[in-house]
């Protein structure tokens, strides 16, 4: 209590530490009958080698406290634990465990002075069927040096010198320099890796070595084989040989617990669809979406009893979930005194967490599996249910767990003992515990995740698709393969699919810009009926992380977000709308016009910063929405209007639409030949067979796939003579528009054009933005712009149509029409008013184009605002 | 009676030797067996025979939907037991079984766990009292308390007809079916009262939560729910699968005593006890007198399920096809002559009711359902026309349902089946419903107020369903789709707000004083072994195939090409859709499975007339939208 510091450390230790392991030999030393603790602590299979391979002696402990003292000292780092055994307050009702323990207890190093911990995750339930042979296995272990490799442990062949021996030689030996994890980041590759992880271990305190089972396996399949098939007995022989090891290394280190190896990534990696009772017992992998987590459950590890009489204690371990309370006090030979003391009792976290398979990886048209999982120790709270708040997260957490063996049989054990119960029901109940937890999108809240989407590609996937990806004409294949059944349109399939694959995501926060947004906004609007919403219905489909909203049904906090109480925690609770859901996918909006000024306001941020920010019942945040929008709407008269621009058609405000990479008119085109061609892809589409169909197009499982690699594999950079093409493209636009006196771009659409291309360059699998990815991108754009910004009055393409929602030929005509007027009236000389109807005729009369009052109007609201002229009632006065 | 020892000698059987080859034999045999003609008709059926009628351990079938998919569970595929006084050890069988034997061998090295996995499976949902009539008189296995049979040849079940059908004349099978499915059965009467709900009660939405707990997916309605052990092939089933399962019945009570005995004790012993929540127990062990269970044997998926066809697609189902054939335009005719006259005299709204029944959604591209044709008939007559409507309706399908559209009911009425993680199971809701249900929604019920949130999701998901055919369960943390087949009929005043393939508003050509009393009229007015013979016609004609000749299809593209150069507004291609939709169930409604040119142009003016009616139905209420 005395420093803050040491005051977390102490209550965890309080919590999770069972009583550390000198003391109770002590204490055990003065009852004969309760084994040494060491043979205790860990499966049996390993105490067995515990005892042979770090005698455990409280004796050397006790003798050498001088020489850790000194050594504690000269490393600041270690001051937490050299606090502790002074701070460590006897009378404090926190301390359950016996004083003189940790007084003993604490200053330690080496294997043995470290208190091995109890691995509830291995199960003790193995132990039912060894006991009987557990004096065989002793006896192969004492007698082992002796006969050799031949000894095995009963049941398995594993031989557990053989086996630490290899894993040494792993840990020592283990290279790989093509390893591109992120929790190998910062070390040297070309050095052995868990080597450099064992230091780590020493520097940081943190008595856990993870070790990638693929690693193993590429070092030595058949040991990777034997931690597969026997976990239980394998990875206690690892923990003891990495703890040899380590404390060799680091013979000065001071650990709260010795080092567990967590193994994980094991390749047997399961969809928890295919467990089957072979599985059990074994050492797998699945993946899937945790939807509840108990509380904690402490379990008793070792139950303390004491007797009422003479106040002898002695300790009695959880045998397959039962205890023996002893009958006989040894010491007093009083019957039935002994009384179960809680507080002194040995407990181990535990937590059940229901895992449901990933919504991913499931066949359709049947419902998702779950599976109980126990988490045990420091493991528990690690994950959180399906994540309310963080509700993005429910990518799979791939579980590395052993399927252990059914607890159905224990119910049984009750039964038999109960003459007049005499069947049970034969079903077992299964479990998992869990090894190694591995949030698969953990980093999703922070910064980059181009790796989050873990999909695993097998080879021959990976094949097929750069061999599609190496085919020239893969962008139309892929374009046309995207709703087959729709028809035509083929731009807008091919903006899509731009769309869908996105642009390199950069990072300018550095440099203060902050994120570029990497994501393509379209807008289609056009005629009802044009099968805009059976695109969109599409498009939802392919992505994993789709959303689709309708613009009449949401309201802006269904889009973004709204705290709720939580019916089962009372708590506040942000819960997340469609826009957050879509983070890194694509939400589409359909009836983007019927969409309440309100909740579209929302979207001016998501569209550009990529973020939402809310600030609601105390809960301010800024979530991440680095969705692409793909929005439908229709234009405000039911009918497309064509003498009318985009914005007339559609009612939106242009600071919207401005934020749209594309906008396309979905129009009925009116002709012909396109008639033909629609009736025969319809007709086809009522009577062709699914087969035929499949041979036309591409599979849309293939195209999904093809989508989730390129956007995780696939990170285009602009090579110069794109930068150049870009350049003169951007360039170029602006010449347009300046020869005739308007801005017909603006650096809005060069960026545009950079993620276009760089998504076409994602098409082709192709790390190197080139000029054809610059020139689709430019013929996209250009096409959508002919189509959504055209001027109806004059036919020529005019940005400022989108951008301020007026064109530029609109304006300066309005401009002329001032001047005409001016000019008129100064050629009429001096006279200082004028009637009103009569100038409107004049400028008529002299005009060559037709002039509406409302243009006279506006150029005499001109030519005031100069002030020119003023108008007053039914005269016009000049000023 | 061949197949209750059968299944008495299997499990035991196995006992010598646990070769997995048994298991292959024991399915084998049951399959050849129920192959054999009318075979099926000597097992009882769960679905209206009481369950305390049915033997334990008996061969039973079940004829019913999956509703939720329990997680797959590890069992004793074999163990050994003790005989406490001879210290004898012996091998027995758990596959098929709930409980074991007494004196389990926990340790021994013979035991083999097997998985297999839990079905929750209900009657089919909607379905109408006619069909649940009609299959328990074709059911021969009447209640059977001993296992003595006395056959009762008089009673003949349909199969046997169909056999008899090659052989015997046409007219003569006619009679002898209408009498035999249309009056009830005095035998099978006053049992059936206890299993099964009667007709009123089945259809109105009344909220029995007394019945809640066995999680139908449509209020009031009763019957057996059933724990269903699946064996093999798991993935061949789906949600919402329709099957006709045959297994074995399992109703020990330990099953139930097991469940609740909540020893404080034994929870403290096994903490894995207590990992399951009470209510999940409560979904999962239910007492096995109210929820069976029956291991499965054999499962047949059902295309249909009207008693009137032959179930199994054999020979027998296509010589019946192709003599049905010869009489369809004929039915056809009555039909509409009696559906126009249910309409009040409407003969086109006729015409578009009867393609609505017959359609069916027969593939999907990509996310697009072909086939389906949701019919809303608008200016319908208010008070109850509605419902006697749907009354007639009910009559000529096997399964329907009518959802009244009321502010109330769509503000409290579950209609998408969402995730309880806490019973971990599948609560159903309205739209869990077989394939080919007739989904009769009543808008003229609905007043104006207004939509609470739940209520503007079930119109959403109502919309969904009806433009995509599909319902997205709330999985809580994510949604899922299933894919759906659901016949949507909306009844409303003006148009509906819903969205539909096709509107057709009504033009009664005769005003009853008396609607009631008009409609029960024509109700009664036909034979049974007419509407028997309206019942066969629908569900033929929507498993007949289909195509298109290139020939029709060039006259089709030309005549779109031709129509959009009048006048290109009026013709849109979702035009075009509704008009290939309208000629294939036209065609098939007569018993066509090629498109001709002339049914494309008959296709063409039907709709011409429906769409003059609705422009000036348009003009006439001024500026609807």
């Amino acid at each position: 209590m005395s420093s803050p510091t040491s005051t977390p450390g102490r209550r965890k230790r309080n919590r999770d530490d069972i009583p550390a392991t000198p003391k109770s030999t002590a204490k055990g030393s003065d009852d004969g009958l309760v084994s040494p603790p060491s043979q205790r602590r860990r499966g049996q299979d390993s105490s067995n080698g515990d005892l042979r391979a770090m005698p455990t002696s409280p004796a050397t402990d006790i003798a050498s406290p001088a020489v850790h003292d000194t050594s504690l000292f000269s490393s600041p780092r270690l001051n937490v634990f050299s606090v502790l055994p002074s701070e460590v307050d006897m009378s404090s009702p926190l301390m359950y465990g016996t004083p003189s323990s940790r007084v003993e207890g604490t200053p330690r190093s080496g294997v043995g002075g470290t208190p091995a911990r109890q691995r509830p995750d291995l199960g003790s339930i193995r132990k039912a069927p060894q006991v009987d042979l557990h004096s065989d296995a002793d006896g192969a272990v004492a007698s082992e040096q002796a006969l050799g490799q031949k000894l095995v442990i009963w049941g398995t062949d594993v031989n557990v010198g053989t086996c630490k021996e290899k894993f040494q030689r792993f840990l020592q030996r283990f290279i790989d320099p093509t390893s591109n994890e992120d929790e190998n980041a910062g070390l040297d590759l070309n050095e052995p890796l868990y080597m450099q992880k064992l230091e780590e271990i020493s520097v940081v305190g943190e008595p856990v070595l993870n070790v990638n089972c693929s690693h193993v396996q590429s070092f030595d399949a058949d040991l990777y084989r034997q931690l597969i098939s026997y976990p239980q007995e394998v990875i206690p022989t690892f923990d003891m040989a990495v703890n040899e090891l380590f404390f060799e290394r680091f013979p000065d280190s001071i650990l709260e617990h010795q080092i567990q190896v967590r193994p994980y990534n094991a390749l047997k990696t399961r969809n928890m669809r295919s467990l089957n009772p072979e599985d059990i017992d074994q050492m797998i992998t699945i993946s899937g979406m945790v939807i509840r987590t108990s509380q904690l459950i402490p379990e008793m590890q070792e139950a303390f009893f004491q007797c009422q009489v003479c106040a002898f204690s002695t300790c009695v371990e959880v045998d397959r979930g039962r205890i023996a309370e002893p009958a006989v006090c040894r010491n007093c030979n009083t019957t039935h005194s002994l009384a179960l003391i809680h507080n002194r009792s040995a407990f181990s976290d535990k937590q059940m967490i229901k895992v449901q398979e990933s919504p991913d990886d499931m066949p359709a048209g049947q419902t998702p599996h779950t599976t109980i999982v126990y988490a045990h120790n420091d493991l528990v709270d690690k994950v959180q249910p399906g994540d309310r708040i963080n509700i993005t997260e429910n990518g799979p957490i791939v579980v590395t767990k052993l399927l252990n063996s059914p607890t159905g049989i224990y119910r049984a054990v009750p039964m038999r003992e109960n003459p007049r119960q005499s069947n049970v029901k034969s079903v077992y109940k299964t479990h998992i515990d869990v090894i190694h937890f591995r949030k698969t999108d953990e980093k999703r809240l922070h910064g980059l995740d181009e790796d989050s989407d873990q999909k695993l590609f097998t080879e021959e996937r990976v094949q097929i698709l750069k061999e599609l990806a190496s085919k020239p004409d893969v962008y139309d294949r892929l374009s046309s393969a995207l709703a087959p059944s729709i028809y035509e349109h083929e731009d807008i399939k091919k903006g899509i699919l731009l769309q869908l694959f996105g642009g390199t995501r950069k990072d300018f926060s550095q440099t203060g810009r902050g994120n570029f947004r990497a994501e393509v906004n379209i807008l289609l609007c056009g005629d009802p009926g044009t099968s805009k919403s059976q695109l969109l219905q599409y498009v939802f489909n392919l992505v994993p992380r789709g959303q689709y909203t309708s613009g009449k049904g949401s309201s802006a906090v269904g889009l973004t977000a709204y705290v709720m109480k939580d019916p089962e925690t009372k708590q506040l609770v942000l819960q997340t709308g469609a826009l957050v859901l879509s983070d890194n996918g694509i939400c589409c909006i359909d009836e983007f016009d019927k969409m309440s000024d309100s909740t579209r306001s929302v979207l001016h941020e998501v569209m550009e910063q990529q973020t939402l920010s809310i600030a609601k019942a105390g809960i301010i945040c800024q979530l991440n929405a680095r969705t692409s929008v793909l929005a439908a709407a229709n234009p405000v008269e039911s009918q497309w209007n064509p003498k009318k621009t985009t914005i007339e058609n559609i009612q939106l405000p242009h600071t919207l639409l401005s934020r749209f990479d594309l906008i396309f008119l979905m129009l009925d085109p009116q002709d012909e030949a396109y008639d033909r061609r629609l009736a025969h892809h319809l007709v086809a589409l009522y009577y062709q067979s699914e087969e035929q169909i499949e041979e036309e197009f591409l599979d849309m499982a293939v195209l999904k796939d093809y989508i989730a690699y390129a956007r995780t594999y696939i990170n285009p950079r602009l090579n110069e003579e794109a930068s150049q093409a870009l350049i003169e493209a951007y360039v170029d636009m602006r010449k347009i528009g300046s020869g005739r006196g308007m801005v017909s771009a603006y650096p809005r659409q060069l960026e545009s054009l950079i993620r276009l291309a760089e998504a076409h360059a994602k098409v082709r699998f192709s790390d190197k933005v080139e000029t054809i990815d610059v020139e689709e991108a430019k013929r996209l754009h250009r096409e959508a712009l002919k189509q959504s910004a055209t001027d109806p009055r004059t036919g020529f393409v005019d940005i400022s149509i989108i951008t301020t929602g007026m064109s530029a030929t609109a304006r300066k005509r309005k401009e002329e029409v001032a001047q005409a007027l001016k000019k008129m009236i100064q050629s009429k000389g001096k006279t200082p008013a004028m009637k009103y109807q009569q100038l409107f005729d004049d400028l008529r009369g002299q005009s060559e184009a037709a002039i509406t009052k409302d243009m006279f109007e506006e150029a005499l609201r001109a030519l005031a605002d100069e002030d020119y002229l003023t108008v007053t009632g039914k005269t016009v006065r000049l000023l | 009676m061949r197949m209750w020892f059968v299944c008495r000698f299997c499990c035991p059987a196995a006992q010598s030797n646990s070769n997995p080859e048994w298991e292959a034999k024991v399915l084998e045999y049951f399959k050849g067996q129920l192959r054999e003609k009318e075979s099926h008709s000597w097992v009882p059926s769960l679905n209206d025979v009481p369950l305390h009628y049915l033997k334990p351990n008996s061969l039973v079938k079940f004829r019913c939907l999956v509703q939720d998919m329990f997680d797959p569970e590890f069992y004793m595929g074999v163990y050994e037991t003790v005989d406490p006084s001879t210290k004898a050890n012996v091998l027995r069988c758990g596959k098929y079984k709930d409980v074991t034997e007494c004196g389990v061998d926990l340790n021994s090295r013979n035991t083999v766990t097997a998985e297999r996995q839990t079905f929750y499976c209900v009657p089919i949902p909607g379905e109408s009292p006619t069909v649940v009539s009609a299959c328990q008189g074709k059911n021969q296995a009447r209640v059977v308390p001993s296992t003595s049979y006395v056959p009762s040849r008089q009673k003949r079940s349909y199969e046997e007809d169909d056999d008899d059908m090659d052989t015997q004349p046409q007219k003569q099978r006619e009679p002898h079916t209408g009498g035999k499915f249309g009056t009830p059965h005095g035998n099978g009467d006053s049992k059936r009262q206890e299993t099964e709900a009667p007709s009123s009660q089945t259809t109105a939405p009344s909220d029995c939560s007394s019945h809640l707990d066995l999680n139908f997916p449509l209020p009031g309605e009763r019957g057996p729910a059933c724990l269903v052990k699946v064996y093999e092939g798991l993935d061949s089933f789906k949600l919402n699968d329709t099957l006709e399962i045959y297994g074995i019945l399992s109703v020990n009570p330990v099953l139930t005593v097991l469940g609740e005995e909540k020893d404080p004790s034994l929870l403290l012993l096994n903490p894995t006890e207590s990992m399951e929540t009470p209510e999940e127990q409560r979904a999962h062990d239910p007492p096995a007198s109210l929820v069976p269970r029956l291991h499965m044997l054999y499962a047949r998926p059902l295309q249909h399920n009207n008693p009137l066809l032959p179930s199994a697609p054999t020979e027998d189902q296509s010589a019946f096809v192709s003599s049905f054939l010869v009489e369809m335009a004929s039915v056809r005719a009555e039909l509409l002559a009696y559906l126009t006259h249910v309409l009040l005299g409407d003969g086109l709204a006729a015409e578009y009711l009867l393609l609505h029944l017959i359609s069916n959604v027969y593939t999907r591209r990509d996310v697009l359902p072909l086939g389906k044709f949701t019919l809303n008939l608008s200016g319908c007559p208010l008070n109850s026309y509605t419902e006697r409507l749907y009354q007639i309706v009910q009559q000529l399908v096997p399964c329907s349902y009518r959802l009244s559209m009321s502010l109330h009911t769509m503000n409290s009425m579950r209609l998408v089946p969402k995730k309880d993680y806490v019973a971990n199971r599948l609560v159903s809701g309205a739209l869990q419903l077989a394939r080919n249900t007739s989904l009769f929604l009543d808008e003229t019920q609905l007043e104006q107020g207004q939509l609470d949130s739940s209520g503007v999701r079930n119109i959403t998901a109502l919309g969904n369903l009806i433009s995509w055919q599909k319902v997205d369960y709330d999985f809580s943390y994510h949604q899922m789709e299933f894919p759906c087949n659901i016949n949507v009929l909306v009844t409303s005043e003006g148009r509906s707000l819903l969205p539909s393939d096709c509107q057709v508003p009504l033009q009664p050509q005769v005003t009853p004083p008396n609607m009631e009393e008009y409609l029960t009229t024509i109700h009664m007015a036909q034979f049974t072994s007419q509407i028997n013979k309206f019942r066969v016609y629908l569900s033929l004609a929507r498993t007949l195939d289909y195509s298109i000749s290139d020939e029709v299809t060039k006259a089709v593209e030309d005549d779109f090409v031709d129509m959009r150069k009048d006048d290109p507004q009026s013709v849109t291609a979702e035009d075009l859709h509704r008009m290939l939709v309208v000629a294939r169930l036209l065609s098939l409604s007569l018993g066509q499975t090629t498109l001709s040119r002339d049914g494309w142009m008959r296709a063409k003016h039907i709709d011409m007339l429906r769409r003059s009616r609705t422009e000036q139905q348009k003009s006439l209420n001024g500026n609807e939208p």
